[in-house]
């Protein structure tokens, strides 16, 4: 299970800084989740998973008498998660707004000269 | 000592934003309870900022969850400071704004943006928790991404991008440090982190994840090679948005710098190394660059990029009247980054661009807000007895006993560029005459006389605090001692949130 998700933590790494290089702003708001989901599972891993093992005190006793599976992990995961699901809702109408203004998906086209406001 | 009131200046904030989301669209009452608002959190802020300075380090543990299980906010000098500079900086951009932020984008709701994001700051600041620390970045971003795109323009919205694109990418390689500490210690409170980190064995893997904070805080703070996503965003907002931006968003990142590497990572010699070498490309990077913009703003920008590196040199070389310098610089640079970027936009209201090219004559048309504006850049030249001067005595002073002689260098290269950019815009924009057949128009002077004030009050408010700084140098440096003192020795800190 631990080496399963080594392999797919490294692949959404890899995956995600490879998409945020491209010049496309669809692929780079790709790069962004899979990024973020990446990390959320790194999380969930470096947490050690114990398997079967809630971490609820039995009725008759009033401390763990076993190892329990650490809520912690999963309760960051959750706000970061919570997080990343704001940010990319912002940032997908942000990229439509781009895309609606200057009609193309390159980055590199981002270049408008100087306006002046206040 | 546990004290409640630690959390007066977030809640302040808080309260003022959720009033002003109830007067949606009253511009008038917004900009009123925005001024009042900001005007209680620096009150506030001063009264934390007395409680922490004659006593202990103040804790408060939400939930009443003893440290290190729950989260935990401190008050020590380093953070009230903070908060005092931030408020300060935040009731002179408060004012600003009731005019020179336009009717289309208050309707939109950037009062309680601003405020949101002023809360953000507060309590990343006071923040004792590193997974809180994350959360309150998080809400500073979102907050900074509304407030950047506000009003829709195009430069804006593609300023934007970069922005978002960086400060995401800056949070995910913090939140995977973050996941990597838990992994290795099962602890998020920064005191029980510096106890627990020491006694990791796998040292290098300790060295691992203090790279990912420096990547994730690098970019947040606009540290070479990290910064490029800051002179090509922070030109296109209004002026009293980049205004917040250029004198507290990256200010935090070095304060999350300060925090982190003087207490959950003391500096290995190689991260020392590191820091050093670029703090140096950073200060000479972004003095070469401000060496050839016209526009005021991207000029401005490119300085803060340059100034950045003196205080991570200073952390770098971690030495008490090293840190003593940095310290001071940033007490320094937030309250007069603030001011510039106002400065622009009066310049802006004055003369109808910022293109130092197309503008000119304003010492004649308007000496005393010149005079005014002079003593700001006086300061940030860094002209005795003002205040960006007495930092760097104390940098180089340290820099020679350690032999960081391309620190030296680097200060006196960056120092020296700083003065010859603020004199070549000097001359073209107060002292080279206005060309005779521009179209640029006088903004600000058909304005009614209150929104006059309402301009150039905040700036008379932040070039006090400089003058207050510069010349009362005695009492920034007895704060930056105490600071300085308490990021070298942390057992206070560490025994104030612990109790052990």
């Amino acid at each position: 299970m631990e080496l399963i998700l080594v392999v797919v933590i490294g692949l959404l790494y890899a995956a995600g800084i490879y998409m945020i290089l491209r010049r496309s702003m669809v692929k780079l708001l790709l790069g962004i989740m899979l990024l973020g989901n990446g990390t959320n599972i790194l999380i969930f891993l470096l947490g050690n998973i114990t398997k079967g093992k809630p971490p609820v005190i039995d009725e008759d006793f009033s401390v763990f008498k076993d190892i329990y599976a650490d809520p912690i992990p999963q309760a960051l995961i959750l706000t970061a998660i919570v997080i990343s699901f704001g940010l990319t809702a912002f940032a997908i109408v942000l990229l439509k707004r781009v895309y609606a203004l200057i009609n193309t998906d390159d980055l590199d086209d981002l270049n408008t000269p100087e306006e002046e406001d206040l | 000592m546990i004290d409640n009131y630690i959390l007066t200046p977030i809640f302040i904030h808080l309260f003022t934003a959720i009033i002003q989301l109830i007067f949606w669209r009253r511009t008038t009452t917004q900009r009123v309870i925005s001024v009042l608002g900001s005007f209680m959190g620096l009150s506030a802020a001063i009264k934390l900022f007395a409680k922490v300075y004659d006593g202990p380090i103040l804790t408060m543990n939400a939930g009443n969850w003893d440290a290190p299980f729950g989260i935990v906010f401190v008050a020590d000098m380093l953070s009230t400071t903070l908060v005092l500079l931030t408020s300060i900086a935040c009731l002179a951009v408060s004012i600003f704004s009731a005019t020179g932020i336009s009717r289309q984008r208050l309707r939109y709701g950037y009062f309680p943006i601003f405020h949101f994001l002023i809360l953000g700051l507060h309590g990343a600041f006071l923040t004792g928790d590193i997974f809180n620390l994350y959360v309150y970045f998080e809400v500073i971003i979102i907050s900074s991404f509304v407030l950047m795109t506000l009003g829709g323009r195009k430069a804006q919205l593609e300023g934007a991008v970069k922005y978002m694109a960086m400060n995401i990418l800056a949070s995910t390689f913090f939140l995977t440090g973050i996941g990597i500490l838990y992994g290795i210690t099962g602890s998020l409170n920064m005191a029980d982190l510096a106890l627990k980190i020491p006694n990791v064995k796998d040292q290098t893997l300790v060295g691992i994840t203090s790279s990912f904070f420096i990547i994730g805080f690098g970019i947040k703070s606009a540290v070479f090679p990290l910064y490029f996503w800051l002179p090509s965003s922070y030109h296109t907002p209004p002026s009293a948005v980049a205004a917040t931006f250029g004198g507290l968003l990256t200010k935090v990142g070095i304060y999350a710098m300060f925090r982190v590497f003087s207490l959950i990572f003391i500096p290995s010699p190689f991260a020392k190394t590191l820091l050093m070498t670029l703090a140096i490309l950073t200060i000479l990077t972004g003095a070469f660059g401000a060496i050839t913009k016209t526009n005021i703003r991207r000029l401005f920008s490119y300085l803060i990029v340059c100034h950045i590196g003196f205080m991570v040199g200073g952390l770098a070389m971690f030495s008490k009247v090293a840190l003593m310098g940095a310290v001071f610089y940033l007490i320094h640079d937030i309250i007069v980054k603030t001011n510039l970027f106002l400065i622009a936009g009066l310049i802006r209201q004055l003369r109808g661009s910022m293109d130092m090219i197309k503008i000119g004559g304003l010492y004649k048309d308007y000496p005393k807000i010149s005079l005014l504006i002079g003593l700001v850049l006086f300061s940030l030249v860094g002209i005795p007895p003002l205040s960006g001067f007495w930092p760097k005595i104390f940098l180089i002073q340290d820099a020679f006993s350690l032999h960081q002689y391309a620190f030296i260098g680097a200060v006196i290269i960056g120092s020296f560029v700083t003065l010859y950019v603020i004199a070549k815009m000097w001359s073209e924009v107060f002292w080279k005459k206005q060309q005779e057949s521009s179209d640029l128009e006088d903004k600000f002077l058909p304005l009614p006389l209150y929104k006059k004030i309402l301009l150039v009050s905040p700036i008379v408010l932040l070039a006090a605090t400089t003058l207050y700084i510069g010349l009362n140098a005695e009492a920034i440096v007895r704060v930056s001692d105490k600071i300085a003192t308490e990021m070298l020795d942390t057992r206070p800190y560490i025994r104030a949130v612990l109790g052990k």
